[in-house]
């Protein structure tokens, strides 16, 4: 147990504190105390700035199963002390606010506090992990503690219907992630991602590739939103603004993202890895920009614009992971990508927060969030909305603020693809950019959209549910304005976090193809000169404008005033359609009829001892060694057919209870011919007990009533009835047969051998069943008691009405 | 021999299963004595039914049939007996609170909710 160790469990075992704080503490927000944790750890983690920046990295052990190769170790590299510090400063900054926006007296604040710690310190587990197990099982706990902060009020239909859905498809990436893990396990024999790194070749050149691939993916594209898996995150919104602010905008999204940079250097080696990425970010992009624009609420719109960033990212992690395909670290062409891809994750971190939070102190201070009933805000609240103009100008790309810079990093990045020449580089990649395009049109759209309808145009007081509108406190403005000053810092110094936090970060996504001792020199600055990337941006600032001035003409169309995502629709058809057809299998096969279920299990086992003994060429039958048949066995078997073929015929009670004595009788009879004295004495005590008490019974019973059995249903009964007693019949035979031929004697000659001289008895069956085999009897002994007590307690015991069964 | 009786028991099985997919306990309870029946008579035949004297030590007899499968039947036919006891008592039970031995009129009402 190192500090490192201490800081990742530090949120966990402060949770365990919460709740006390919580009760004895009522007079001071909750939340007052919780602070402290995620600020010590910022400044705790801000210590390895030092270490990780000159390229080194600290790797930290902890026995947990040693022996399954499973350890609580952690690394800490330039990219996972990017996402610590992420973590635990929008981690301070979202609960500071969150002391503001939820009320102390209302809130169940205890349960809010113990879900955000159990979250952050997963993700730390997350980010810090080098065993994939261990990240596995912290990233679950992200899913669980999310789907808890995301229903925290659960009163509402909303919030449940939200939380189902993200822990449904998170889950589900989740276990496919957990096994594209094992099949990385059995391709390279270890746990850790470090000598995973270490064995990519053997990974590479494996048949399992492409499935460990794509298993893996599908846990990073669930948690990170990509499409098809995107539609939880706008349903998600119905979770508290600090947490939208904090899991859905800065880190749990930002999970996949992590997972996909963090082995890169273990995949990056094939163009599949490539393609699928590169087209699924870049596609996802382009959806969330577009369904941006039809959002009516300024969460969804936040919710959908999240997604279309994340698809940016994603697509950037997938066209810098060339550089690996091409072992190539000192060209730009392919690092770029590289590079824009962790500058606009910080940048994202940075603006999207503020935007959330922002959102929150409008819905707060006016009471809803709808662009229709909002207006005119900015003189009422002229902080808010300078707040906002910079973090909605950063988003949509605007020089000079960061977004500007990440933008046109990104265009180059995706342009560049074009001159790749790995599958159709040339071509497809040509489509990449224009698809880049389009989608930052619609975000720039989305950005004015957010800020003309809330903060421009009429101010409508009828339509809010509040009284009067005032600018919010200064408590909840403190996070950010904290944040909006970081998207300043690194607008006007870019190059600010290029040595400390960008370089160690991208040394990481791509080690080992640089030169020894070489490293990355990152130099970002505004003016490139007039160049393709500046005109794309010029463009999207054009077109953008255009369609949000005439965004009246077109928003009446019927596409644009469907808000839900087709995706959602498909998820809960098919998620009805599952219940009911579930429901509609059972139904089918659970009839509640006992000779259905007999019907089931006879035709199942049949079959089954058919298809193996046809299989297996057990079907043989031989008469030799057969014994000699005495003429009047012939006679007992007549009259025993005869009687079990009339049975079933019968309707009347006391000849069905003759009858089947009569079967008894005549076993007990063959028990005599067949030298076995002792079974037919007890055949026949029994036998006469039976029926003795067939004939009690029936005395209370109706008598049988002929059964009305359907033609079809009684030719089934015949067919079933017969195929089991063929089988049986021709299983017995082929293993009468068997037992013929085998060379093993009956074990009874030791039993003839020993009767008298180890038990001194001479009747040998009795012998066996008190001496030699005491066992069974004494337990066929406890049968018979039990079944009396049995039937005693079914003719006493009777249940009254209010008694508790 | 051995192979008659194999028949004969298949048919008692046959005849066994079909009782028992019939909607009257008794027939279902009469189905389960017939099916153990027919398994005692399996069960003796399998061991072969080489003739020998009957399994009591006796200094004239020179070869014994076999003791083991007979110990073993014993059990189970009083194991069967207890069983088709309880069942009946079972029925009786049955027929008392219910008013009906059709097990298909046994079969329970699905709930509204479901």
């Amino acid at each position: 147990m190192t500090i490192l160790h201490l800081a990742v469990l530090a949120p966990f075992l402060f949770a365990i504190l919460v709740p006390f704080l919580f009760k004895y503490f009522r007079k001071v927000h909750t939340g007052w105390f919780v602070l402290f944790v995620p600020l010590i750890l910022f400044i705790y983690f801000l210590s390895y700035i030092s270490v990780t920046s000159d390229g080194q990295a600290v790797m930290q052990r902890m026995e947990w199963v040693p022996s399954l190769g499973i350890n609580f170790d952690l690394y800490v590299d330039g990219l996972s002390l990017l996402f610590a510090l992420l973590i635990t400063g929008i981690g301070t900054l979202v609960i500071l606010y969150s002391i503001f926006y939820l009320a102390g007296k209302e809130e169940r604040l205890n349960h809010f506090y113990v879900y955000i710690m159990l979250f952050m310190g997963a993700m730390l587990g997350v980010v810090l992990s080098d065993n994939i197990i261990v990240l596995y099982v912290f990233w679950e706990i992200t899913s669980i503690s999310s789907s808890l902060l995301i229903s925290y009020w659960y009163a509402k239909k909303a919030s449940v219907y939200g939380a189902q859905k993200s822990m449904y498809i998170t889950v589900f990436g989740g276990l496919s992630m957990l096994g594209g893990f094992s099949l990385l396990y059995v391709m390279a024999e270890t746990f850790s991602i470090r000598e995973m790194i270490g064995n990519a070749d053997l990974i590479l050149n494996h048949d399992l590739f492409l499935a460990a691939m794509i298993l893996v993916l599908l846990g990073a594209f669930t948690k990170s939103a990509q499409f098809p898996f995107h539609i939880w995150l706008p349903d998600a919104m119905e979770a508290p603004t600090p947490v939208s602010a904090y899991l859905h905008s800065a880190t749990m999204v930002k999970a996949g993202i992590y997972l996909v940079a963090r082995l890169t250097p273990v995949f990056a080696g094939g163009a599949e890895w490539f393609w699928i990425i590169t087209a699924a970010g870049i596609f996802t992009m382009a959806w969330g920009a577009i369904s941006a624009v039809r959002q009516k609420d300024l969460k969804a719109i936040l919710a959908f614009s999240t997604v279309s960033q994340l698809g940016m990212i994603m697509s950037l992690l997938g066209a810098g992971s060339a550089a690996f395909y091409y072992m190539d670290g000192d060209n730009a062409l392919y690092t770029t990508a590289i590079l824009a891809a962790v500058f606009h994750l910080i940048n994202h971190a940075t603006f999207k927060g503020s935007l959330f939070m922002v959102a929150g102190i409008i819905d707060h201070e006016t009471g809803t969030r709808d662009i229709r009933k909002l207006g005119g805000l900015m003189t009422i609240m002229p902080i808010t909305a300078t707040i906002s103009v910079i973090g909605l100008a950063a988003m949509a790309g605007l020089p000079p603020f960061n977004g500007f810079l990440s933008k046109e990093l990104f265009f180059t990045g995706i342009t560049n693809v074009a001159q790749y020449d790995m599958w159709n580089g040339d071509t497809i990649g040509m489509l990449l950019p224009v698809i880049a395009w389009i989608a930052s049109i619609f975000t720039f759209a989305y950005s004015a959209i957010i800020f003309f309808r809330t903060f421009r145009g009429k101010f409508k007081p009828d339509m809010l549910p509040v009284k009067e509108v005032h600018e919010a406190p200064a408590g909840l403005l403190i996070s950010p304005i904290v944040l909006v000053a970081a998207v300043l810092m690194i607008s006007f110094f870019p190059n600010i976090l290029a040595y400390s936090i960008i370089e160690p970060a991208m040394m990481s996504i791509l080690p080992g193809i640089l030169g020894e001792g070489s490293n990355f020199y990152v130099d970002i600055y505004h003016w490139h000169g007039i160049n393709l990337e500046l005109m794309m941006t010029l463009g999207a600032v054009i077109i953008g404008t255009i369609i949000y001035v005439t965004m009246n003409k077109w928003s009446k169309l019927g596409i644009y005033q469907n808000e839900q995502d087709i995706m959602t629709t498909v998820y809960d058809n098919g998620y009805d359609a599952l219940i009911k057809g579930s429901q509609v299998l059972t139904r089918i096969q659970m009839t509640g009829m006992l000779r259905d279920y007999i019907v089931y299990m006879v035709i199942f086992i049949v079959l089954i001892m058919f298809y193996t003994m046809f299989r297996f060429e057990g079907f043989q039958i031989s008469m030799e060694n057969a014994s000699e048949i005495g003429i009047f066995m012939y006679l007992i078997l007549a009259a025993l057919v005869i009687t079990i073929m009339l049975l079933p015929r019968v309707n009347n009670r006391m000849t069905a209870i003759i009858l089947a004595g009569f079967v008894g009788f005549l076993v007990a009879f063959i028990f005599t011919v067949f030298r076995a004295p002792d079974l037919a004495l007890t055949q026949l005590m029994v036998e006469t007990v039976s029926v003795i008490l067939f004939m009690a019974v029936f005395y209370h019973l109706p008598n049988l009533t002929k059964d009305n059995i359907a033609p079809l249903t009684k030719a089934i009964n015949i067919v079933v009835a017969g195929s089991a007693g063929l089988m049986v019949a021709l299983v017995s035979m082929s293993a009468f047969t068997y037992g013929q031929t085998t060379p093993f004697d009956a074990i009874s000659e030791y039993f003839i051998e020993n009767s008298v001289e180890l038990a001194g008895g001479y009747n040998m069956v009795n012998v066996v069943l008190v001496d030699f085999r005491g066992l069974d009897t004494m337990l066929e002994l406890l049968v018979l008691g039990i079944a009396a007590l049995g039937a005693i307690s079914m003719i006493k015991l009777k249940v009254k009405e209010d008694d508790d069964v | 021999m051995e192979i008659l009786i194999i028949i004969v028991a298949g048919i008692m099985i046959g005849a066994s299963v079909y009782l028992m997919l019939s909607k009257s306990l008794i027939r279902i309870i009469i189905g389960t004595g017939i099916l153990s029946h027919g398994i005692l008579l399996m069960l003796l035949t399998m061991g072969g039914l080489k003739r020998g004297g009957i399994p009591v030590l006796d200094d004239s007899v020179q070869q014994y049939s076999d003791p083991l499968p007979q110990a073993m039947l014993l059990t189970v036919i009083v194991i069967t007996f207890a069983l088709t006891a309880y069942m009946l008592v079972i029925a009786i039970r049955v027929y008392r609170e219910l008013g009906t031995d059709n097990v298909e009129e046994l079969k329970g009402v699905p709930r509204e909710d479901d």
